[in-house]
């Protein structure tokens, strides 16, 4: 059963003034559960506004949005509840901690849910052991820490809610690439322990292409493109027009076979351009030894 | 929501009042305000309403605009005409007597002539910041304090706080919805609970925007003094404010005014 799904979901700010703006038009969508998605688009093409309302923080103009089968907006009452399944880190998330201590912060979320005291501590230590925070660091204010650090620290704290669906907005922006290989690592072995449905917006391809089995376009608040990450790789010239940079490896080979050789152009990932380029190597020489 | 509180209330046009220089703007203002005072006969309070009806029609801003301006302070208009309605004591024999209270014929029009210029100094001075963009106001605040420097009032530092305050106000609101948002993500209750618990529930807001305030504060800092900034010592100006022709017949179309209201005063009879 797909975790999300939207029916002709719309989003207007500012309705009925002179600042009317469409923010996402018509948009269906089906996020299957146990996903691991990329969100892509431009600034301003509708990202932001589209997975602020999976979380049920903007209510939708027009249009309907089901989380686990359940219509997001139909109780108010129960909105609350559908809201922890779905956790939304936010970009910049290390400027939201305010707690004394990094596990106090962490625990903010699981307390709001109304847990036991031993599921919260339970949820707490999971949490920060998914995102490597010790336990030396648990005790420390959050204000003492590096911002690679806080920002761990803001993650472990919707993890903790264990929420069904995870949404995280730009969760590499302003890092170093250790600090972004860090941690789109840890939530992609999260994923894989919790069989979790994940989101990533990223402004990155490359970063896409590594983890994402599934990549969702947006363009001029449209969804473009939703499919498995080869097939949308495969709009490489639509993607470029929009100006978004497909990865340095799928330009590569795109240029490759048109010069024409015989290769993959829709290649995003290393491994599979590697073994291509050898296998062609390989070729040559065989090729090579025929006519010697 | 927090989107919905307008604050810079500037709006940018074309018209006679929005080319005026800030400088002569803020005298005029002041010159409406000596203006609505000085008026004690109602023939120079109506003089009043004519100008403010006048300056809006050329600066052209809507008349809804008064409105909402003038809400805010319907309670004080209300109680400041209550309490003239019924504890001034007229020369006269009380029109009604009840009890305690006595409303004399002068007690009336006291009301209504304190409303009306309440009303009209309200209209009058948000004209000011409806046509005058801040940063122009406080160019314009720098300069007409500027004699105060010799008494070492620091009027220049005083101007560029001002600036900065109004410049982080859209910043921070927009910060502050933000960090409310990713609070609400994270099961933030804000809505319900009574009022210790609402109180409690802000502490995961304020505690972010005060430190990202802080933050910010650090950053532009050191960003001025990247830029040389060493408050107003030798510091010139991009744009020089300068008088134009249009201000001096402002100016002495406030001053007639003026003449106006004290001419009245002399001619007509004292009323109470």
């Amino acid at each position: 059963m797909a975790v999300i799904k939207t029916e002709h979901l719309t989003h207007t700010y500012s309705e009925g003034t002179p600042f009317v703006k469409m923010a996402i038009q018509d948009v269906n969508l089906s996020i299957e559960e146990g996903e691991m998605v990329g969100v892509i688009g431009h600034t301003g093409s509708g990202k932001s506004t589209l997975i602020q309302h999976f979380n049920g923080l903007l209510k939708p103009t027009s249009g309907k949005i089901y989380i686990d089968g359940e219509d997001m907006w139909a109780d108010t009452t129960r909105l609350r509840d559908i809201r922890f399944k779905v956790g939304l880190v936010f970009q910049y998330p290390e400027y939201q901690l305010f707690e004394e201590t990094v596990y106090k912060d962490i625990s903010f979320g699981p307390k709001n849910m109304g847990l036991s005291e031993e599921e919260v501590d339970r949820r707490v230590r999971q949490a920060a052991s998914f995102v490597n925070v010790t336990e030396e660091m648990m005790h420390k204010s959050p204000f003492e820490l590096s911002g690679g650090q806080k920002r761990r620290v803001a993650i472990a704290g919707i993890l903790a809610m264990q929420p069904k669906v995870l949404i995280l907005d730009e969760p590499t922006a302003g890092l170093d690439p250790k600090g972004r290989d860090r941690i789109l690592g840890q939530i992609q072995e999260y994923q894989q322990d919790q069989k979790n449905t994940v989101l990533i917006v990223s402004h990155s391809m490359e970063d896409v292409a590594k983890f994402a089995r599934k990549v969702l376009v947006m363009n001029q608040s449209k969804v473009f493109l939703y499919d498995d990450t080869e097939a949308v790789f495969a709009h490489a010239q639509e993607i470029e027009q929009m100006g978004l940079a497909v990865p340095q490896v799928t330009r590569v080979f795109t240029h490759l076979a048109e010069m024409g050789y015989p290769v993959d152009p829709h290649t995003y990932t290393i491994q599979a351009a590697k073994q291509q380029v050898l296998d062609l190597f390989e070729q040559q020489e065989k090729g090579g030894k025929k006519n010697a | 929501m927090l989107k919905d509180i307008t604050l810079g209330q500037y709006f940018p046009g074309n018209s006679f009042i929005h080319k005026m220089d800030p400088r002569m703007k803020i005298i005029s203002s002041v010159l409406y305000i000596i203006i609505l005072f000085v008026a004690s006969r109602p023939l120079g309070l109506v003089l009043g309403v004519v100008l403010a009806v006048m300056m809006y029609v050329i600066s052209r801003i809507s008349g809804k605009m008064v409105l909402k301006s003038l809400k805010p302070v319907v309670p004080i208009i209300l109680f400041t005409a209550i309490l003239n309605l019924f504890f001034f004591a007229g020369p006269t024999e009380p029109l009604v007597s009840w009890g305690f209270i006595h409303i004399y014929r002068e007690g009336i029009a006291m009301a209504i002539m304190m409303a009306v210029r309440i009303m009209c100094l309200i209209a009058g001075t948000s004209l000011l910041t409806y046509t005058t963009s801040p940063i122009e106001l406080t160019d314009a605040i720098e300069v007409l304090m500027g004699p105060l420097k010799r008494f070492h009032v620091p009027v220049h530092e005083i101007a560029m706080m001002m600036t900065i305050a109004l410049r982080f106000i859209p910043t921070l609101i927009e910060e502050t919805d933000k960090i409310m948002n990713a609070q609400k993500a994270r099961g933030a209750d804000l809505e319900s609970g009574g009022l210790v618990q609402r109180a409690k529930a802000l502490i995961p807001i304020l505690i972010p925007l005060f430190v990202s305030a802080f933050r910010r504060a650090d950053e532009l800092a050191l960003a001025m003094e990247c830029r040389c900034y060493r408050g107003s010592v030798g510091r010139t100006r991009l744009k020089q404010l300068e008088y134009s022709s249009r201000d001096f017949v402002a100016l002495a179309f406030m001053l007639l005014c003026l003449g106006a209201v004290i001419a009245i005063n002399c001619i007509f009879p004292k009323m109470i």
